[in-house]
C-alpha cells in the first residue's frame, strides 16, 4: 500500500478507524456502490475498483434469451474479489421483494439482501409499509436485510425491530444527486438505532459524501454519482477520499463553531 | 418426417412452443444457457440447481430464468 493511498483499508490498518461490520461481516472500507448504468462494463470495473469498495450491489432481472441486453454481471465482477449484495430494486410491493430476494439467495452467494420496496413511481421513494412487512418475512427466513428506506426515524426503529441488520436512510431522492437533505433525521436515526446505518441514495458529489459521513453514519452507498459522473473512474477516488474523510472528521470531533472570529497566532510579541 | 409434439410454455414472460419431454435441465442446455449461471423459477418456485434434470416442463408451464446485472 503506498502512502498517497486514501483507503478506508489504509485508515483501519492505521487505528484511525474500526472496520465496519454488518451482521458477522467486517469491510475495510465504508463505501458500498451499485453497479448500474455505466456507459460499459470496463468503466464499471475500473471505477468500482478506483472507489475501494468491497461491498457492491447488484439487480435480479429474467436473462434476455434474445441477446439483446448486455450479458450477465458477474462476467465482469468477481464475486472473490467483491461481496455481493443483491437487491430488490424496481419491486413494488412486499410480494414481490420476497420473491426477488429469494431468487438472489439461490445464486448462492450470501444470505444479504438490500431490500428496496418503492411506493411511488414519480420520486421513487420507499414504500415504508411493505418495506417492514417484506423486512420482517426476510428476517424470519434467514435473510440479512438492509433495508432501503426514507428519513424518518419511526420507521427506521420499526426496520431495526423486525430484524434489518442494517437501516439504510436515503439521503435524498435515488438518483437525484441532491445530497443530504435532512442531516438531523439521518443523525437522529443513527443515535437510537443499534444497527449499523448506511444512508443510501442522493449522494451526487464529493461533498455530500464527506458530509453524511460527518453526521456519524456507519457507511454511504451510491450509485449514480459515480455512473452519472463524466469521468467516473475519477469521481470514484474523489468519493473513496471524501468517505475517509467524512468519517475521520466525524471521528476526530469537530471544533465548536461560533459567529466571532478568534484569531490563531498570539496577540503578544507584536513588533512596535 | 415425422412430427414432434409441441406443447406451449411461458419463458421469461413470453409464450414459446418446445418439444415434449424437456426437463429444467434439458431445456436450459436447448436455448444455450449455463445452469450454473442462472436461477430457475418454475411456476414460481424456485428450484434447486442440482435437481434441474427431476423438474419436467409441461404444457403451460411459466419458467423464469434469472441473473443478476448492473443495478443500485
Amino acid at each position: 500500500m503506498t502512502t498517497t493511498d486514501l483507503g478506508a483499508t489504509a485508515e483501519v490498518s492505521k487505528g484511525l478507524d474500526s472496520p465496519l461490520e454488518i451482521a458477522g461481516v467486517t469491510f475495510t472500507s465504508r463505501l458500498i456502490v451499485g453497479t448500474g448504468k455505466y456507459t460499459t462494463n470496463q468503466i464499471m470495473v475500473d471505477a468500482i475498483r478506483a472507489s475501494g469498495a468491497e461491498m457492491v450491489t447488484v439487480a435480479v432481472r429474467r436473462v434476455d434469451l434474445d441477446r439483446t441486453r448486455e450479458e450477465a454481471i458477474l462476467h465482469h465482477l468477481s464475486p472473490e474479489e467483491f461481496f455481493l449484495l443483491a437487491n430488490t430494486a424496481g419491486c413494488h410491493t412486499a410480494e414481490d421483494a420476497i420473491r426477488y430476494a429469494r431468487l438472489a439467495r439461490a445464486a448462492g452467494f450470501n444470505e444479504f439482501v438490500k431490500l428496496e420496496v418503492i411506493g411511488d413511481e414519480e420520486t421513487l421513494l420507499p414504500d415504508v409499509r411493505a418495506t417492514i412487512e417484506a423486512a420482517q418475512t426476510l428476517a424470519d427466513e434467514g435473510f440479512k436485510v438492509m433495508a432501503y428506506t426514507n428519513d424518518d426515524l419511526i420507521t427506521a426503529l420499526r426496520l431495526e425491530d423486525v430484524g434489518c441488520v442494517a437501516v439504510m436512510p436515503l439521503a435524498s431522492p435515488i438518483g437525484s444527486g441532491l445530497g443530504v437533505v435532512n442531516p438531523y433525521f439521518i443523525r437522529e436515526i443513527k443515535r437510537r438505532l443499534e444497527v449499523p446505518i448506511i444512508v443510501d441514495a442522493g449522494v451526487g458529489t464529493a461533498s455530500d459524501a464527506c458530509l453524511t459521513m460527518e453526521q456519524g453514519v456507519d457507511g454511504v452507498l451510491m450509485n449514480t454519482a459515480l455512473a452519472a459522473a463524466k469521468d467516473p473512474v475519477r469521481m470514484a477516488h474523489a468519493m473513496k477520499a471524501a468517505t475517509v474523510s467524512g468519517r475521520l472528521a466525524f471521528l476526530a470531533g469537530r471544533m465548536k463553531s461560533r459567529e466571532i472570529a478568534v484569531p490563531s497566532s498570539p496577540k503578544v510579541g507584536m513588533l512596535d | 418426417m415425422s412430427s414432434t409434439e409441441h406443447i406451449q410454455v411461458r419463458l421469461n414472460g413470453k409464450d414459446r412452443d418446445i418439444t415434449f419431454g424437456h426437463t429444467v435441465q434439458s431445456l436450459l442446455e436447448a436455448i444455450e444457457i449455463n445452469p450454473l449461471a442462472v436461477v430457475v423459477e418454475l411456476n414460481k418456485q424456485i428450484l434447486d440447481r442440482d435437481r434441474y434434470s427431476d423438474f419436467d416442463i409441461r404444457e403451460g408451464d411459466m419458467i423464469e430464468v434469472v441473473h443478476f446485472v448492473g443495478g443500485g
